[in-house]
């Protein structure tokens, strides 16, 4: 295996957006255009299904591992893919694409620009699930700022320079402590290679001070409350495919974060602030779960369920244990699709209605039932409906935060229930009920390219919800062998 | 006998400054006919550098005087480089304002002069000297466009200011001189006993007069009203070109006969640093005009590099001399694109002149959009870089507050980065500019952006070209 499948992953929309950048943009629909970035994406997640088709699943250790010295005799450029990974790849290369398609409707003007901008966020966020290298990490992380402050300020709403800057600073506060936490780290053990660092191990006291470090900055990204301010101004004033790719993969990369270099590189600290990310999760998933439900906007009241939903995520990773861990990773994925649909469901009645308000609707369900039907899917895998995917993740951190503390399971566990009570409300309100806006009554039902990117994230969300066994064949072996390594380490100290 | 081969650029530079000034009065009208020249000589002067002293090891010449090692070379070849690009960009600005004259290139040389002979000095009075000489240089030059009030303003000011801080340089030699017995870098260190207190007086009088030349704070107050009154040309030397002679100068300074009295000093230099970092950030906010921007943004770039020089290790040196280096690109690269703001050969530096820029020119704000992040330390572009390797050298000495109060002034500077990008991308449309932009201005804007861009594929040569700058 000596072709460089990772860096092709992500070298490749890049030169799909270089290729782009030297094409003449042309005013209005650049079907060129589309159809490069498109090509490209689509060949990227071939790609990817190809990496998942060959990928061991018997081994933990990281595969596809390419390496190369990059600053001598300092860092090396290195990528590779273990179980846990390769699924967030897959993820990113399967959402990229949708979001492209979306595009249609959404973005009037500059679209080539739109486009190239997002082939470069998408190279970043591969870049960043594949890293082995905290500096290439941190570099990934941190790029993939640029072309998001773009989407938002550019092609966003009425207040998008406020969220554009609100999102990229907060952002950036919380990174800039993790710089200086890997920095460190490379002084105290000689080296930024993840997987020397998970055999070298860092020495216990210095561990709670680089956990938090890096905390500060996953802590921002995934939100966690109180610093999830950010994310529901940005979801408003980003344009659809900004929010979908936001909503999807952004804040995956926060979980991710958690889980590679948060628990495999501090067990003790990790053990030590447990309680810490347990609180700011209840009160996420609770709080937000209650602002949520008070929303007249249909983007804010989602981005408000996605904090509730990563409050889940981190409460699962933080269990330390099999089944909490899984189930994180397998709600990261079911929330990267399910809110990356609600998102794309929001853009279809805004480019009808040009309004995100719930109350402008009501009683949509005669005059738009195709749509309606896979709202209510998406609704449904959202509130977690057993049978959907939204379930599985959902239950899986539910039990293992059961075996862990209480308490903190029976709390959550009022989250679910506020959860399927804002999910329900909202599509109540917006599908049901009597049709007072006869404006409504010039919709027109979803047109093919809004039909083929619904359903293709309909499809898996039925799938997986019935059948999640190919997900737990790739990710069990790895989760397992972290948390082995976790509770070695742990005894050891 | 001294090896005179390795003084040769500073001597042709200094008999072409001589020849050029001949000529000038003899000749009618070789404005450019003298900037050719000058062109010439600075290239030539570039590449007896690279050809005579690049690759040896430390030699001092004239009784010690003059020291010749890879970082007088490396630094010589930035500052030539840089008043090279300089001179070149220079042309069609200064034509445009009828100052095209045969002062200029001349006045550029003489200051190239003055900061080559700082970079070598090993001496109290060469170093001295070297400043002097550049310095008046640099006032005529603040001053080129004189039938402006602003631009006599900011020499005036430069020059009260300036001089006032060389008496306080030359003071400090004095002390130094006095307490030490002896006025070379070389013998002052080994006859320094570490008990001398009364040097510490004679270290901080010289600390503030270099201060004061690379506008830290809180010696900072000349510069950005030096900086927007000065012709953009000269603006645009005075933020790249001096800070380099000027920083070799603060490292030779501390490390050769100080460096044992770094107890002494390093908190200075800590507080110099942290303060221009929070500062720059901070006043940088409510600016609006670009020159005052670039100003106060330099001062912040001052801080960062000055952090490097603070942690009294190799390490810290060679970090900031990347960090300088990359910031040169940089200002090069921003101020190309500020020149080719032009419409009818009037010049624009407000903010509110790059309203909607993208809509018109999408690739000169391209270009700006990756010099404002690169600026901003946003990876994978170059100022990155040079931001990782200065707080890679503080957090090896376990500098950590220094760290995060650098780290978070990057944040704080960030938001009025953002704030030009916002302008440039989010906000409403003006008039076109001019896009038939000199080959200079093209090729400069283009040679940085790209270097800035693309740093991050070969990261390591800069590096190797560094590392081999050893002074302790």
């Amino acid at each position: 295996m000596n072709f460089p499948i990772l860096s092709s992953l992500i070298l490749l929309p890049i030169v799909g957006a270089l290729f782009l950048f030297f094409t003449k943009d042309k005013e209005g629909n650049n079907l060129t255009a589309k159809y490069v970035a498109l090509f490209t994406t689509i060949v990227n997640f071939f790609i990817s299904i190809y990496l998942w088709i060959s990928f061991d699943q018997t081994t933990s250790s990281f595969q596809f591992v390419e390496e190369r010295v990059w600053i001598k005799d300092f860092i090396n450029y290195k990528v590779g893919v273990d179980g846990i990974s390769i699924l967030f790849i897959l993820l990113t290369t399967f959402i990229t694409p949708l979001c492209i398609v979306s595009v249609n409707n959404t973005v009037k003007n500059r679209l080539r620009d739109f486009l190239i901008a997002i082939l470069i966020m998408e190279s970043f966020m591969i870049g960043v699930f594949c890293a082995l290298d905290l500096v290439v990490f941190y570099l990934f992380f941190e790029a993939g700022l640029i072309p998001m402050f773009l989407i938002i300020g550019i092609w966003g709403g009425p207040k998008r320079v406020y969220s554009a800057f609100k999102f990229f600073l907060y952002t950036l506060l919380g990174s800039v402590l993790m710089l200086i936490a890997i920095i460190s780290i490379y002084w105290i053990s000689g080296t930024t290679d993840v997987i020397a660092l998970y055999e070298l191990g860092i020495d216990a006291k210095y561990q709670n001070l680089l956990w938090l470090a890096f905390f500060s900055s996953f802590a921002v990204k995934t939100p966690m409350w109180p610093v999830h301010t950010w994310l529901p101004d940005a979801h408003v004033e980003a344009p659809t495919a900004g929010s979908v790719l936001l909503a999807a993969i952004l804040l995956k990369m926060a979980g991710y974060g958690f889980i590679r270099f948060s628990i495999g590189l501090f067990p003790v600290a990790s053990e030590v602030f447990t309680p810490l990310v347990y609180t700011l999760s209840v009160i996420a998933i609770i709080f937000t779960s209650f602002i949520a439900l008070m929303q007249e906007d249909m983007k804010k009241l989602i981005a408000y369920s996605s904090v509730a939903h990563m409050g889940f995520v981190t409460l699962g990773i933080f269990t330390l244990q099999q089944q909490g861990l899984e189930g994180s990773i397998i709600q990261m994925l079911s929330h990267g699709l399910v809110s990356a649909a609600l998102f794309l469901c929001v853009g279809v009645v805004y480019d009808r209605m040009h309004s995100r308000l719930i109350k402008t609707y009501g009683g949509i369900v005669t005059i738009i039932p195709k749509y309606s039907i896979l709202f209510m899917l998406f609704t449904l895998a959202a509130l977690g409906l057993p049978g959907t995917f939204g379930f599985v993740g959902e239950f899986l951190i539910l039990m293992g935060t059961f075996k862990d503390n209480f308490l903190v399971a029976v709390i959550a566990s009022f989250g679910v229930i506020l959860g399927a009570a804002y999910m329900l409300w909202l599509y109540k309100r917006v599908i049901f009920g009597k049709l007072v806006n006869e404006d409504l009554k010039q919709m027109v039902d979803l047109n093919r390219s809004e039909y083929l990117m619904l359903t293709c994230l309909a499809v898996p969300t039925l799938f997986f919800g019935f059948y999640p066994e190919p997900l737990f064949n790739t990710i069990e072996v790895s989760v397992t062998d972290l948390i082995n390594m976790h509770n070695l380490n742990i005894a050891s100290k | 006998m001294d090896n005179l081969n390795l003084v040769l650029p500073e001597i042709l530079v200094s008999l072409s400054i001589m020849f050029l000034l001949i000529l000038g009065v003899f000749k009618k009208n070789s404005s450019l006919l003298t900037f050719n020249l000058s062109l010439v000589t600075i290239s030539v002067a570039i590449i007896l550098t690279i050809n005579e002293t690049f690759s040896l090891n430390r030699i001092t010449l004239f009784n010690g005087g003059i020291v010749i090692d890879q970082m007088a070379s490396l630094m010589k070849i930035i500052t030539l480089i840089g008043a090279f690009l300089v001179l070149g960009i220079s042309s069609t600005y200064l034509k445009s304002f009828k100052i095209f004259k045969i002062e200029y290139p001349i006045l550029i040389l003489s200051s190239v002069l003055g900061m080559m002979i700082m970079i070598s000095s090993n001496d109290l009075m060469v170093f001295y000297m070297g400043l002097e000489l550049q310095s008046l240089a640099l006032y005529v030059l603040a001053t080129f466009n004189k039938d402006q009030l602003k631009s006599s303003e900011a020499g005036l000011k430069y020059f009260v200011l300036s001089a006032l801080s060389s008496g306080l340089l030359l003071y400090g030699c004095s002390l130094i001189y006095g307490f030490s017995g002896s006025t070379n870098f070389d013998i002052i260190a080994n006859q320094l006993t570490s008990d001398e207190y009364a040097l510490t007086f004679g270290i901080v009088f010289i600390l503030v007069g270099l201060a004061f030349k690379i506008s830290a704070v809180p010696f900072h107050m000349w510069a950005p009203d030096v900086y927007e009154g000065s012709p953009t040309t000269v603006t645009l030397f005075f933020t790249m070109v001096p800070k380099i002679a000027a920083l070799t100068v603060f490292i030779r300074f501390l490390y050769v006969p100080f460096l044992n009295l770094i107890d002494q000093w390093q908190m200075i230099i800590v507080f110099l640093s942290i303060a221009s970092m929070i500062f720059g950030a901070i006043a940088a906010i409510g600016q609006t005009n670009i020159k005052r921007l670039v100003a106060y943004s330099s001062i912040g770039h001052v801080g960062y590099t000055l952090a490097g020089l603070a942690t009294g290790s190799n390490d810290g040196i060679q970090s900031s001399i990347i960090y300088i280096s990359i910031y040169v690109v940089m200002n090069l690269a921003l101020f190309s694109c500020l020149l080719m703001l032009k419409r009818n050969d009037q010049y624009y530096e407000d903010f509110d002149d790059l309203s909607g820029l993208s809509k018109n020119h999408p690739v000169l704000s391209l270009s700006l959009l990756i010099i404002l992040f690169s600026l901003a330390g946003i990876p994978p572009l170059a100022g990155f870089f040079a931001k990782f390797y200065v707080f890679k050298a503080v957090i090896e000495q376990s500098m950590y507050f220094l760290a995060i109060v650098g780290l978070l002034s990057t944040v704080i500077a960030a938001f009025y980065y953002l704030r030009i990008i916002k302008i440039i991308y989010f906000d409403k449309e003006k008039e076109k500019y001019d896009s038939d932009h000199g080959i200079w201005l093209k090729f400069s804007l283009t040679f940085s952006t790209i270097l800035i861009l693309l740093y991050f594929i070969f990261p390591s040569k800069l590096i190797e070209v560094v590392s081999r700058i050893i002074i302790i």
